[in-house]
C-alpha cells in the first residue's frame, strides 16, 4: 500500500475511533435531551433508549409547574451579573494599581491578594456563612454574591494585560488631559477586551454552576438559584423514579448556558484555555 | 501647593484603587481564615450559649473520630483515583485531537462540553446512568460489567462511581491546556526525530512528555485542589453514604457545621482543609522553582 492511501485510511480510522469515543462521552447528555421529550407513560428499559416514540412536551410543562424556574432563573441572573459587574470594577482598579503604580509594599500586597487563588471561597463556606448571618444577609441574593466581589484571579489576569499596554499610549492620554480613571477607560480597557471577555465568560459559568454556597445561604425560594432548585427538584422526583421529569428539569437548567455556548463556541473554548494559561 | 497635592494624591491613589478589593478580601478570605483558627480552639455548638476555650481539644478529638479517619481515607482515594486518571485521559484526548480536520472542532466540543455543565445537573443525569435494572450502564454495558449492580449503594463501588463522573466532567477542561501546550512544541523537533528514525513512543518520551511538563504540573495542581473541594456530586448522588464511604472533606464540613451544628469542630475541619490546600500550593511552588533552576 502506498503512502497516500495509508494516510487516508489512517484518517478514517482516527475519525471512527475518536468519533465513537466522543459519542460515548456525550451519550448521557444526549440521553437527557431525548428523554426529556419522552411521554410520561414510557417506562422500563425503554427509558434508556435514545429513541423517543411520540415525543411530547409534557415533562417540561410538569417540571415548569413543579419548581418556580422563572424565579430561580431571575435569581441566578441577578447573582451572576451582579458578581460580574462588581468584579469588573474592583479587579480593574486593583489590576491598574499593581500594573502601573509605584507604592510601598506593592509586591507583598500582590502576594497577599493571590492567597485567594489557593484558598478558594468554597473552602471557607463555614466561617463565611457565619459572617453572612451576622450581617443579616441570609436568604438574600447579596449574601450569595458578596464573598465574590473581589477576585484575585481577575486581578491577576488584568494586571498581566495592563502591563503589556505601551507606555506611549498612556502618556498620550495624559498629555490630552485625561485623569487616571479616564486613561483606564480610554486606553487600558479597550486594549484589554479579550481578557475582559475571557474573565467574564469564566466568571459567569462558574457562578451559574455554583451549588453549595447558594444552598447554605438560602432556605426559602426567595433568593434561591437554579442549581439549588434543580437539586431539590431532582431529590423529590428521584424518590418516584420520574426520570423523564428529572431529564426535563436538568435540560431547563443547562439550556441557557448551552445556547450561549453554541453561539459563542470559539470564544468559550479560547477563554477557558486563556484563563488557565495566564493563571 | 499644587505640586504637593499632586504628590500626596499619587501616594494615596494606589491604596484607593486597592481598597474595594481589599475590603472584600479582608471580610471573606483573610478574616474567615483567622476566625476559623480562633474558633477551632473553642467548644461551641448551636445549643450552648457561651463557647468554652478548650485549647487543642478539637484537634485531639479529630484524631480519635472514626468518621474523620474514614473521610481522610476517602479523600485520599478520591485524589489518587481522579487526578492521575483525569490527567491521563486529558492528555490522550489532546494527542488524539491535535490535528487539522473538519471533525476536530466538533470532537473537541463533545469532550469539552461537560465542563460547562453545572455539577448538580451532571450528577442528576449520572444518577440515572448508575440506576440498577434499567439505567444506562445496566442496559448498555450489561455484557461487559454485568447487570443489576447497585453502584451508588455499594460500599466498595460508590466512591469509584462518583470518581468516574468527576473524571468525565473535568477531563475536557484539562484537555484544553494540553492542546495549548502541544501547540507550543515546534514541529521541527518531531521532524528531526523522524529523520533519526524515532518511533512514536520514543518521540513521546523524548519530546512531548518532557516539554509538556509545565502543563502537567499546572493540571495536577488544579486537579488536586479541586479534588479536595469536591462536594456537589456527593451531595446529590450519595449524601456521603453508604456508611460514610463517599464522605469527602468538604462534605464532612457541611455535615458537621450545618447538620450537626458542631461549630468548633467545623472550624477545626476548615483549618485542616486550609492546611491541605496550602500544602498543595507550597509543593507546587517548590516544583516550579526547581524547574526554573534546571532551565537556567
Amino acid at each position: 500500500m502506498g503512502r497516500r492511501p495509508r494516510r487516508i485510511l489512517g484518517t478514517w480510522l482516527w475519525a471512527l475511533v475518536v468519533g465513537a469515543l466522543a459519542f460515548i462521552w456525550v451519550f448521557p447528555l444526549l440521553w437527557a435531551f431525548t428523554t426529556s421529550f419522552r411521554p410520561p407513560g414510557q417506562l422500563g428499559t425503554e427509558i434508556a433508549s435514545l429513541w423517543v416514540h411520540h415525543p411530547s412536551l409534557a415533562n417540561f410543562t410538569e417540571a415548569w409547574s413543579d419548581a418556580p424556574f422563572l424565579r430561580l432563573y431571575y435569581n441566578t441572573a441577578v447573582v451572576v451579573f451582579g458578581i460580574l459587574g462588581v468584579q469588573l470594577v474592583t479587579t480593574t482598579l486593583a489590576a491598574y494599581a499593581f500594573a502601573r503604580m509605584e507604592f510601598w509594599g506593592r509586591d507583598l500586597l500582590f502576594r497577599v491578594f493571590l492567597l485567594q487563588l489557593m484558598v478558594a471561597p468554597s473552602a471557607l463556606i463555614f466561617p463565611n456563612f457565619q459572617t453572612i448571618r451576622s450581617l443579616g444577609l441570609l436568604n438574600t441574593r447579596l449574601g450569595i454574591m458578596i464573598p465574590y466581589f473581589a477576585s484575585a484571579f481577575g486581578t491577576f489576569l488584568l494586571r498581566q494585560t495592563f502591563r503589556s499596554v505601551p507606555r506611549d499610549l498612556e502618556d498620550a492620554a495624559v498629555i490630552d488631559g485625561c485623569g487616571t480613571l479616564q486613561t483606564i477607560w480610554n486606553v487600558f480597557l479597550p486594549l484589554a477586551k479579550p481578557t475582559l471577555v475571557a474573565f467574564s465568560i469564566v466568571s459567569v459559568v462558574y457562578h451559574y454552576n455554583e451549588f453549595l454556597w447558594p444552598l447554605i445561604i438560602t432556605d426559602t425560594e426567595r433568593a434561591r438559584t437554579v442549581t439549588v432548585g434543580l437539586a431539590s427538584f431532582t431529590q423529590s422526583a428521584e424518590s418516584g423514579a420520574q426520570w423523564n421529569l428529572i431529564a426535563a428539569g436538568t435540560v431547563i437548567v443547562i439550556l441557557p448556558l448551552l445556547v450561549i455556548f453554541v453561539l459563542f463556541q470559539r470564544r468559550f473554548v479560547e477563554s477557558f484555555m486563556y484563563s488557565g494559561l495566564k493563571g | 501647593m499644587a505640586l504637593r497635592r499632586g504628590r500626596r494624591r499619587r501616594r494615596v491613589q494606589p491604596f484607593l484603587f486597592l481598597l474595594p478589593s481589599l475590603v472584600f478580601l479582608a471580610a471573606f478570605t483573610y478574616y474567615p481564615i483567622l476566625a476559623s483558627l480562633e474558633r477551632s480552639l473553642y467548644r461551641a455548638s448551636a445549643t450552648v450559649a457561651h463557647p468554652t476555650f478548650i485549647g487543642l481539644g478539637n484537634y485531639a478529638a479529630l484524631g480519635t473520630d472514626p468518621i474523620f479517619r474514614q473521610v481522610l481515607e476517602n479523600s485520599g482515594q478520591f485524589l489518587i483515583g481522579t487526578v492521575p486518571v483525569t490527567v491521563g485521559v486529558a492528555l490522550a484526548l489532546a494527542l488524539l485531537l491535535n490535528r487539522a480536520h473538519v471533525l476536530t472542532t466538533p470532537f473537541r466540543t463533545a469532550f469539552f462540553y461537560p465542563t460547562l455543565l453545572p455539577l448538580v445537573g451532571a450528577a442528576a443525569i449520572w444518577l440515572f446512568v448508575y440506576t440498577p435494572g434499567y439505567g444506562l450502564i445496566d442496559v448498555y454495558l450489561r455484557r461487559i460489567v454485568g447487570g443489576g449492580t447497585n453502584w451508588l449503594g455499594s460500599p466498595t463501588l460508590a466512591l469509584p462511581a462518583v470518581m468516574i463522573l468527576t473524571v468525565w466532567k473535568n477531563a475536557g477542561y484539562y484537555m484544553l491546556f494540553y492542546l495549548a501546550g502541544l501547540q507550543t512544541i515546534s514541529a521541527e523537533l518531531y521532524e528531526a526525530a523522524r529523520i533519526e528514525g524515532a518511533a512514536w513512543a520514543q518521540q513521546f518520551r523524548a519530546i512531548t512528555w518532557p516539554l509538556l511538563g509545565p502543563t502537567t504540573l499546572f493540571v495536577v495542581v488544579i486537579a488536586s485542589i479541586n479534588a479536595f473541594q469536591a462536594v456537589d456530586q456527593i451531595f446529590l448522588m450519595t449524601g456521603g453514604g453508604p456508611d460514610n464511604r463517599t464522605n469527602l472533606l468538604l462534605f464532612y464540613i457541611y455535615q458537621v457545621g450545618f447538620q450537626f451544628f458542631d461549630l468548633g469542630r467545623a472550624a477545626t475541619l476548615t483549618v485542616f482543609l486550609l492546611a491541605v490546600l496550602m500544602a498543595i500550593a507550597a509543593a507546587s511552588f517548590g516544583f516550579l522553582e526547581r524547574r526554573v533552576h534546571y532551565e537556567v
